[in-house]
């Protein structure tokens, strides 16, 4: 197998290698050949594993369902959900039912389930195809948010996806697809966290001087945040680090606190391609003010950064309007100092 | 009221290797399927020997092969995805899916019938047709029949009697038989007498009506039907409640 060089190829592979097990199992709309699933993250598979990827009618509850019936008995199925806006319809499924059933049957089984859904706009589709709902699944118990991204292997996170014994919403990224796999950013050292509490790696791309300000991202915001913080860098002379968390919840704080640990910023930045009222970073934004108040380094300016609160319009003009762009990430940090 | 389903439902599975997925009112399938009252006992009492420690409580039941939860008509599809992977393990496995008609309000049970037509899964879906949900008449509730929806979705269809149990029972064998045998789904209704309320005290039928359905209640005819033993019966099992009763009200709560 050649080496995946973008986000979607890094996927298909990881769902491949994924196969060889036989417990796997991947099911959704429009995944089989010779159409591969709607962003194709599926092509080939059913070819090379037909018994296994299963095509379902157009049923998002009973997509989750099913595949949690499976893993009940034994099987690591992935369910695709067409486009992540659809995912309230198994909503039901992911919250009452496959992240609940471990804890209320006291540990007796186990629901290893990941559920991919493509999230995020940039691409005209509108208000219905184009949101990033993730944060409405943040802080369920018993349910794992994990988001890949071009700073490290996307295929290799959806294969630990699929090993972690629990549920797992796995929020993929519409544009970010496309996106070549990166090794790092130009100018930065670039620090990889995991742990047992949070085992979804965070990316840091640590400055070569001390952090005064942090950018905080995920998934499809990644390289938006990456062009705002070499911006900000450039042109405007701060010393800006950019953290990108692959766990969305629950919030890995043991990361959070590695990286203060030789940080002090005077700013922090969350930025997420969803309104961030109610979102992934008031969390962030929470943990890192508890981390701050006990290490008692000096007051923080915090920023959230996120698309405006209304609907995903259709047309290209009023769609970049409403989603944060690179320059809404420059002017809320430039708000800090 | 419903209690000749559950046992005739589940003396037709192969409790050895088929699977069960109950709801919310599922004491009855629970008891039928492994008889373990203490167990259930010591889990609505919150006790941490009970089923799951006392997390589960009521509603959320799981040994062995048994799971319901308290959500109506999610648990439909989970059926379906056990009765899927028993099929891929080649188990020979049927799986029990237990509903009510209140149920069929809820459109997961739709997307999981269809699923289970469609793949040809082995699973008996256990309709428990009291005419009642909490408070609502089913007239209420439910447009054209069960057994019409059902045959949308070319699932085969027993329709039983909730008080006469020969016949329940052999309606269930037949069901679950041809389940296994011919590797697609059926359906058993059991027109079941709800004899008591919802919950507690939210019983809003007119006592006339509740009067008729108690006249008729299908233990009186089990007892009729047992003759000189269903004494001694009737003696052992109020022992064995009291006893059990007892013990898992002894217990330390969770």
């Amino acid at each position: 197998m050649t080496r995946a060089t973008t986000v979607l190829a890094s996927l298909n592979a990881g769902l491949h290698a994924a196969l060889a097990d036989e417990r796997v199992l991947v099911l959704g709309e429009d995944v089989l050949d010779p159409y591969g699933g709607a962003f194709k993250v599926t092509r080939g598979l059913s070819s090379q594993f037909p018994d296994r990827v299963l095509a379902t009618p157009i049923s998002e509850a009973a997509i989750v369902a099913v595949a949690t019936g499976l893993a009940l008995r034994g099987f690591r199925p992935v369910a695709e959900i067409m486009f992540g806006d659809f995912l309230f319809l198994a909503g039901d499924q992911i919250v009452n039912h496959a992240a609940k059933y471990r804890a209320m049957f006291n540990d007796k089984v186990r629901v290893p389930i990941v559920v991919r859904a493509p999230m995020g706009g940039r691409r005209g589709y509108g208000p219905t195809h184009s949101q990033s709902l993730e944060k409405h699944f943040l802080g369920v118990p018993g349910l794992w948010v994990a988001a890949p991204h071009p700073l490290l292997d996307p295929g290799a996170l959806l294969r630990q996806a699929i090993a972690i014994d629990d549920p797992v919403l796995f929020v993929e990224n519409k544009i970010g697809y496309a996106e070549p796999l990166q090794a790092g950013a130009s100018g930065y050292e670039t620090v990889p966290l995991a742990d047992a509490q949070a085992p979804f790696p965070t990316v840091w791309l640590k400055p070569p001087r001390p952090a005064e300000c942090l950018l905080l991202c995920y998934g499809g915001m990644t390289s938006l945040a990456i062009r705002a913080a070499t911006h900000l860098r450039e042109r405007e002379q701060l010393e800006v680090g950019v953290v990108v968390v692959s766990q969305l919840s629950p919030t890995p704080v043991s990361h959070l606190e590695a990286i203060l640990s030789e940080a002090a910023p005077a700013a922090v930045i969350t930025v997420e391609e969803a309104p961030a009222e109610g979102g992934w970073g008031g969390e962030i934004v929470s943990s890192v003010e508890r981390i701050r108040d006990l290490r008692g380094f000096g007051t923080v300016a915090y920023r959230r950064v996120g698309a405006k609160n209304t609907p995903i319009p259709s047309a290209r003009a009023l769609e970049d309007a409403v989603l944060p762009q690179v320059a809404d990430v420059v002017a809320a940090a430039l708000d800090c100092f | 009221g419903q209690e000749i389903a559950a046992v005739a439902v589940t003396a037709a599975l192969d409790r050895a290797r088929d699977c069960v997925f109950s709801n919310h009112r599922g004491h009855g399938h629970f008891l039928a399927y492994c008889g373990e009252l203490f167990l259930l006992l010591a889990e609505i009492f919150g006790r941490p020997d009970g089923l799951c420690g006392g997390r589960g409580g009521s509603q959320h039941l799981q040994l062995r092969n048994f799971y319901s939860n308290g959500v109506l008509g999610g648990t439909v599809g989970n059926a379906v995805g056990v009765a899927l992977a028993e099929k891929k393990k080649r188990s020979g496995a049927v799986t029990c899916a237990w509903l009510g008609d209140g149920a069929f309000g809820e459109g997961a049970v739709y997307e999981a019938m269809n699923i289970a037509s469609l793949w040809r899964l082995p699973i008996v879906f256990a309709i428990e047709a009291n005419g009642i949900a909490q408070t609502t008449l089913t007239e209420l509730q439910l447009a054209g029949t069960i057994a019409a929806r059902c045959a949308a979705f070319e699932i085969l269809l027993e329709e039983t009697s909730g008080t006469d149990f020969a016949s329940a029972l052999a309606a269930a064998t037949r069901a679950v038989d041809a389940a296994r045998a011919e590797q697609r789904p059926h359906a058993i209704i059991s027109h079941a007498l709800r004899l008591g309320p919802h919950s507690k005290g939210d019983d809003t039928r007119d006592p006339a009506v509740l009067g008729a359905a108690r006249a008729n209640d299908p233990l009186a005819s089990l007892r009729r039907d047992a003759g000189a033993a269903a004494e001694t019966i009737e003696r052992e099992v109020a022992a064995l409640m009291r006893g059990t009763l007892a013990a898992a009200l002894a217990g330390e709560a969770a």
